[in-house]
């Protein structure tokens, strides 16, 4: 057999080159197009959500309804959802005293003096479900990833429970399940919000203070919302383009 | 030497097609039956458009009110499998005072406009429901 250096690199190239791709086929064959059978389209929606600071009142609902809903240990340190008050004094408005009692999940017994010149307000955080997710980028093995509708999800039979994640959020939104060992947080009710319902959160809060937001949705509400009001996001010094707006955010908010 | 290096990629896709799970990049870096399984978690909350299909007379006497927007399972709890007819799941009759506190007591972190009580000088302490209806709150 005659075959020169030249011509063996080519063809090793060759063979290399076409069993990959080849490969990659087969393999897109074989999963198929998981999407076509179903009635949601994921490329027609962009999920996030909209806070009202101003109607919230700190009843807990919400976290009670996110337990409940999504089988969150009951412990006062697991939360996918939590409500913090904030108590401003005028002397340091950079540093205010926050608190969140089992992450409201009892409500808030009453700790502070009316008009002693303070601002006193509540707070709800959820995941934030970041456009640019810095749990998204950290994760070693592609468990935790952004859905093509702008949630952060998380493959729990895939996550390895290296807590990476759970450092890398700057909301702290991340937890550890103790039952699976693996990471759990806010899926924004993604099994109801594909069917047409809207999270747990919203269905059980009182005041109207969340909405859910579908930003590809011409008649949402959220585009009204967005357009009327003062709203921010949580850390935008982070560059996570977060997706949770918030209306009448106070600045010493973090 | 060009058996050794079909070999060496033999391995290679057999093992890659043992260590990557089915599915993995279809849609990005990560497995695409995800989404699935994200989607299929039980839901517990049905819903208030799904209470009012069978309970039109609460809807009803909701109307207007200040509480016509809360939604039902808000105060009734979450009762999806009521919703489906399971019998075993009756909505909670919420205990009146303790529901009604949970919102309406007085606290200084609240928004001012919402409306509050503090409890020795509201209604002399009675039962809430003495005076106002839950589904309809203004006393007529």
């Amino acid at each position: 057999m005659n075959t020169t250096r030249r011509e063996f690199l080519g063809r090793s190239g060759c063979l290399l080159v076409l069993s990959a791709s080849a490969a990659s086929a087969w393999e897109a064959i074989l999963a198929g197009r998981p999407e076509a059978a179903e009635s949601y389209s994921t490329a027609a929606h962009w999920w996030g959500m909209c806070i009202d600071i101003g109607k919230c009142i700190g009843c807990g609902n919400c976290v009670r309804a996110c337990k409940q809903e999504n089988d969150v240990p009951l412990d006062p340190t697991f939360f996918r959802t939590w409500v913090e008050r904030y108590h401003v004094v005028p002397d340091d408005l950079e540093r205010p005293l926050v608190d969140s009692p089992n992450g409201g999940y009892d409500g808030f017994p009453e700790r502070y003096q009316r008009d002693d010149g303070s601002k006193n307000f509540f707070v709800p955080k959820i995941c934030n479900h970041c456009a640019a997710s810095p749990c998204v980028q950290v994760c070693p093995v592609g468990a935790t990833f952004d859905s093509p509708d702008g949630v952060v999800l998380v493959d729990k039979t895939y996550c390895l429970g290296c807590r990476y994640c759970i450092q890398a959020c700057p909301y702290g939104c991340r937890f550890i399940d103790p039952r699976s060992r693996t990471v759990d947080k806010c899926t924004l009710c993604y099994h109801r919000i594909t069917k047409g319902q809207t999270t747990a959160c919203c269905e059980a809060c009182p005041t109207g203070a969340r909405r859910l937001a579908d930003f590809k949705d011409p008649k949402d509400p959220v585009h009204a919302f967005l357009r009327d009001h003062p709203v921010h996001v949580l850390k935008p010094q982070m560059a996570t383009h977060s997706k949770v707006y918030y209306n009448a955010l106070d600045g010493s908010v973090r | 030497m060009a058996g050794l290096f079909g070999l060496g990629i033999a391995v290679f896709f057999v093992l890659r097609h043992l260590l990557v799970p089915e599915g993995f990049g279809v849609y990005g870096h990560y497995r695409a039956g995800a989404l699935a399984d994200n989607m299929t978690v039980p839901a517990r909350y049905a819903g208030a458009s799904a209470c009012g299909d069978c309970h039109a007379d609460v809807v009803a006497a909701r109307e207007g009110g200040r509480h016509a927007r809360i939604g039902c399972e808000a105060c009734h709890g979450p009762l999806s499998a009521h919703a489906r007819g399971s019998t075993d799941a009756v909505p909670r009759r919420p205990n009146g005072r303790e529901l009604c506190l949970s919102c309406h007591l007085a606290n200084v972190a609240r928004p001012k406009a919402f409306p509050q009580v503090t409890i020795p000088d509201h209604g002399d302490a009675g039962p809430c429901l003495a005076c106002h209806k839950a589904h309809a709150p203004a006393i007529s």
